[in-house]
C-alpha cells in the first residue's frame, strides 16, 4: 500500500508552521532557555510517527516537539508548556527538552543518547504485557557515539525487543561534523550489534514511511529491533540563535565579535609555533566555511518542497489545505497565548 | 588593574599555564570552537574536540593524567556527568588511596553549572555538594572573575582530580551561546560583580579551601558559593536597612571546605545562614552545620537551598533557586 502523500504533507506542513511560530515566540523572548527546532526533519517525524498506534511508545531527544504534535498531543498544551504556563502539558515544569505525555507513552530527554534505553524499556514492557506494541527512539547521529545508545541496540537485539531506532542524521552535532567525530560506518555499527539496518533518504517522506512500515511490521510480529538511518538537514542548525549560523546570516555584525579576539589570540606572545597556530586557525575557518557552504540548506533539500512538487498538479487543493493549516496553527498559538484559564 | 569577564578569566589563566606547561591539553565536545582562542594559539594537538562519548573521554583523561599529561577535560554541563560519573567516582577519586599514595591523578574537569536562564532541571543543576561527598575529589566553585582565574591555576597545579565549576549566570559567553546571543528579548538576573571584575596582570594560584569574607557582619554570617554569594550580598544590603548586620562568607571551594573560617564565623556571630544553589538534603548546608556543631559551638542555623527539581518556567525557577527574598526571610526568622 502506498502512503497517502496528502496526509503526510499536511502533517509536515503543520509541523513546519508550528515550529516557525515557536521560533517567533522564542525570538520575542516568551520562551526561555535553549530551543531546538526540527525544521528540515519533518519527513522523518511524519513518516514514522503517523504510523504509531495506541499503546505504542515514543522516546524523544532534545528536538521532539514536532513528534508530539504528530503523535496527537494537544497542541495548545504544547505551546503553553513552551511558554512555561502552569496550564502547559507538564505544568510549565518540563519545557521543550523534557516533554512527557503519559497517555501517549511519550518521553523526552535532553541527555544525548537517553532515548535509546528509554525506548528499550518501553519495548520490554510491550513485549511482556502488550505484544504487538512497539517503541520508537529518535536521536541524532552524534548520539551514536554515546555508550548507552550502543548498549541499548545490543540489549534490544539480544532480547528481540520491538524497538525502532531512528537516527536522524543531519551530519552535525552542535559544531562538530559527523566525519570528524565518528569512526567507521553507522550502519555497520548497528549491524555489528545485531540490529538490521534500513538506510533511507530522510527528505523523502514516502521513503521514510515505507521503511518505517517494514520496521514496524518486524517489531509488531516479534522479530526484534530495526535501525532506521535517515539523512536530513536542520535548517536552524543546532538551536535558535546558533552562533555559527548567526555568523553566516549576519556576518557584518557577528564576524567582528569572533574575529577580533581570535586575531588577538593568534598573535599572543607565548604559545606554539606559528605553523601550529595556523593549523588551529584552519580548523576554525573550516567550521565556519562548512556552515556557510552547507549545500543542504537549499530548497531542494527541504522535505516539504520535495513533497509539494508531487502534489502541485492539484494546486487549488494544495493551497486550500495549506491555508487551512496555517489558520489552524495561528489559532493554536492565539488560544495558547490568550485563553489561559487562571 | 584590568577587567575581565568570568569565563575570559578562566581561559586567560588556562592560556598562561598552557604557555608554560606543554603537558596541559584541553578536550571535550566542540572544544575547537568553544575554545577557539586557545586553538589558534596552541594548535589542534593540544585543543581537541571529542565525540559525545563522556564515559570514554573523561575516563581516558584519568589515565592520561596518571601517565603524565595535565588534561583539562570539559563537559558541556555538569549535569551530563551523570553519564560518566564512574570515571570520577570509582577511578579518579580512588587512585591515590588505592595506590597507597604513590600515584595521583592531576586532572581538571571543567563544567558549567547552575540555573537562572530557563533550561530546566536537567541542565541547571549545581551538584557541587554531591561531588564533594566523594573523598578524593576537589570541588572548586568561584564567584568572581579574579577567583575564577586564580583558582583555575591552582586546579591545574593540583596533584589530584579537581572539578572546576563555572556558574552559567556568571558566564557571559555561556549565556550568549545558549541563547541570549540570538535575541535581545530576554533578561537574566546576572550579578554584575560576579560576571565581570578586576583581575591581576599575571595570574597567581590562590589557596584551596580558603573562604573569603565578602562583607563583615556582626549578627549573622551568610555562607555561600558562586551566584549564591551575590544573592547573599543583595540580601545583606536589605537586612542592613532593617538594622541587621549580616556578613557574607564566600567558600570558593566546597571541598576542601574552610572549616576554620566557618567555625570562626559561627563563634563570632552565633548565627549561620547557608545559601546553597545545590540541593538542600544531604549536602553542603548540612555539612556546614555538622562542622560547627562538632566543634561544640552553639549556633542558630538556617538554610536557603534548592529543594526540588528545578522547573523550566522562569517564574517557577526563580522561586526554587535561592533569591534575595528567601534569604532575607530566613535571616529575619533567625533574628526574631
Ligand atoms: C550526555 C550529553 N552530553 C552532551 C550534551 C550536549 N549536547 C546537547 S545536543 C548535543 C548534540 C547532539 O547531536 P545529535 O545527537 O547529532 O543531535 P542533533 O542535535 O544534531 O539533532 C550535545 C553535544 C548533552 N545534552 N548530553
Amino acid at each position: 500500500m502506498p502512503p497517502d502523500l496528502w496526509q503526510l504533507y499536511s502533517l509536515m506542513f503543520k509541523c513546519r508552521r508550528f515550529e516557525e511560530a515557536v521560533a517567533k515566540l522564542w525570538h520575542d523572548g516568551l520562551i526561555s532557555g535553549e530551543m531546538h527546532l526540527g525544521t528540515g526533519e519533518e519527513a522523518i517525524v511524519a513518516g514514522v510517527v503517523s504510523l504509531l498506534q495506541e499503546g505504542d511508545a515514543l522516546a524523544l531527544d532534545h528536538r521532539g516537539t514536532a513528534a508530539l504534535l504528530v503523535r496527537g498531543v494537544d497542541p495548545v498544551l504544547l505551546v503553553r508548556e513552551l511558554l512555561g504556563y502552569p496550564e502547559g502539558l507538564c505544568g510549565g515544569r518540563g519545557g521543550h527538552m523534557h516533554l512527557f505525555s503519559q497517555p501517549h507513552l511519550a518521553v523526552s530527554s535532553g541527555i544525548v543518547g537517553a532515548s535509546g534505553p528509554a525506548a528499550t524499556g518501553f519495548g520490554l514492557a510491550a513485549q511482556y504485557q502488550n505484544p504487538g506494541a512497539v517503541a520508537v527512539a529518535f536521536f541524532g547521529e552524534g548520539a551514536m557515539n554515546q555508550g548507552m545508545l550502543l548498549e541499548s541496540l545490543n540489549l534490544a537485539a539480544v532480547w528481540q525487543l520491538p524497538v525502532i531506532f531512528v537516527c536522524k542524521n543531519d551530519g552535525w552535532a552542535i559544531t562538530s561534523t559527523d566525519g570528524s567525530m565518528t569512526a567507521g560506518d553507522l550502519n555497520e555499527r548497528a549491524r555489528g550489534l545485531g540490529v538490521p539496518v534500513i538506510e533511507i533518504d530522510g527528505r523523502d517522506v514516502s521513503d521514510v514511511w515505507q521503511a518505517a512500515q517494514t520496521a514496524l511490521e518486524r517489531a509488531r510480529s516479534g522479530q526484534g529491533p530495526t535501525f532506521l538511518h535517515a539523512r536530513c538537514v536542520h535548517f536552524e542548525a543546532h538551536f535558535l540563535g546558533f552562533q555559527l549560523l548567526r555568523m553566516v546570516r549576519h556576518p557584518l555584525r557577528e564576524m567582528p565579535r569572533v574575529a577580533v579576539p581570535l586575531t588577538h589570540a593568534i598573535l599572543k606572545k607565548d604559545g606554539e609555533p606559528f605553523r601550529i597556530r595556523l593549523a588551529g586557525l584552519r580548523k576554525v575557518l573550516a567550521a565556519v566555511w562548512r556552515t556557510v557552504r552547507d549545500p543542504r540548506r537549499g530548497l531542494a533539500h527541504d522535505p516539504l518542497w520535495r513533497t509539494r512538487r508531487l502534489l502541485r498538479a492539484d494546486l487549488s487543493r494544495l493551497q486550500a489545505m495549506e491555508n487551512d493549516l496555517t489558520r489552524e496553527v495561528d489559532h493554536i498559538i492565539a488560544s495558547a497565548l490568550v485563553g489561559v484559564p487562571s | 588593574m584590568k577587567k575581565m569577564s568570568f569565563t575570559q578569566a578562566v581561559d586567560d589563566a588556562l592560556a598562561q599555564a598552557m604557555a608554560k606547561d606543554p603537558q596541559i591539553i584541553v578536550f571535550g565536545e566542540d572544544i575547537p570552537l568553544l575554545r577557539r582562542e586557545l586553538l589558534v594559539r596552541f594548535g589542534p594537538q593540544r585543543v581537541r574536540g571529542t565525540p559525545i562519548s563522556e564515559s570514554a573521554f573523561v575516563g581516558a583523561a584519568v589515565t592520561a593524567a596518571m601517565a603524565g599529561l595535565r588534561p583539562v577535560v570539559e563537559l558541556y554541563m555538569v549535569d551530563f556527568l551523570g553519564v560518566c560519573l564512574d570515571a570520577l567516582l570509582n577511578h579518579a577519586a580512588k587512585v591515590e588511596a588505592f595506590s597507597g599514595g604513590k600515584w595521583s591523578v592531576p586532572l581538571v574537569v571543567r563544567a558549567p553549572c547552575g540555573g537562572g536562564y530557563g533550561d530546566g532541571g536537567q541542565h541547571e543543576q549545581s551538584l557541587w555538594g554531591w561531588l564533594a561527598h566523594i573523598p578524593g575529589l576537589t570541588v572548586v566553585v568561584p564567584a568572581t572573575p579574579a577567583d575564577a582565574g586564580g583558582l583555575f591555576l591552582t586546579a591545574l597545579q593540583h596533584e589530584g582530580p579537581v572539578v572546576f565549576l563555572e556558574h552559567k549566570l556568571l558566564s557571559e559567553s555561556w549565556l550568549e551561546f545558549l541563547g541570549s546571543g540570538g535575541r535581545q528579548t530576554v533578561q537574566y538576573n546576572v550579578p554584575e560583580a560576579g560576571a565581570r571584575g578586576e583581575v591581576p596582570q599575571i595570574w597567581k594560584p590562590l589557596p584551596l579551601g580558603q573562604a573569603i569574607e565578602r562583607r563583615p557582619g556582626g549578627d549573622v554570617m551568610i555562607v555561600s558559593a558562586a551566584v549564591g554569594v551575590h544573592r547573599a550580598l543583595e540580601a545583606a544590603e536589605s537586612l542592613e536597612q532593617q538594622g541587621i548586620s549580616a556578613g557574607v562568607l564566600d567558600l570558593r571551594s566546597v571541598s576542601p571546605l574552610d572549616t576554620t573560617a566557618l567555625r570562626a564565623a559561627a563563634q563570632n556571630t552565633g548565627r549561620l545562614c547557608v545559601v546553597d544553589e545545590d540541593y538542600e538534603g544531604f549536602g553542603l548546608s548540612g555539612e556546614v552545620a555538622a562542622v560547627v556543631l562538632e566543634a561544640g559551638i552553639p549556633v542558630q542555623f538556617s538554610r536557603v537551598c534548592t529543594q526540588s527539581t528545578i522547573p523550566y518556567a522562569r517564574h517557577l525557577e526563580d522561586q526554587v533557586l535561592p533569591n534575595r527574598e528567601r534569604i532575607v526571610a530566613a535571616v529575619q526568622n533567625m533574628m526574631s
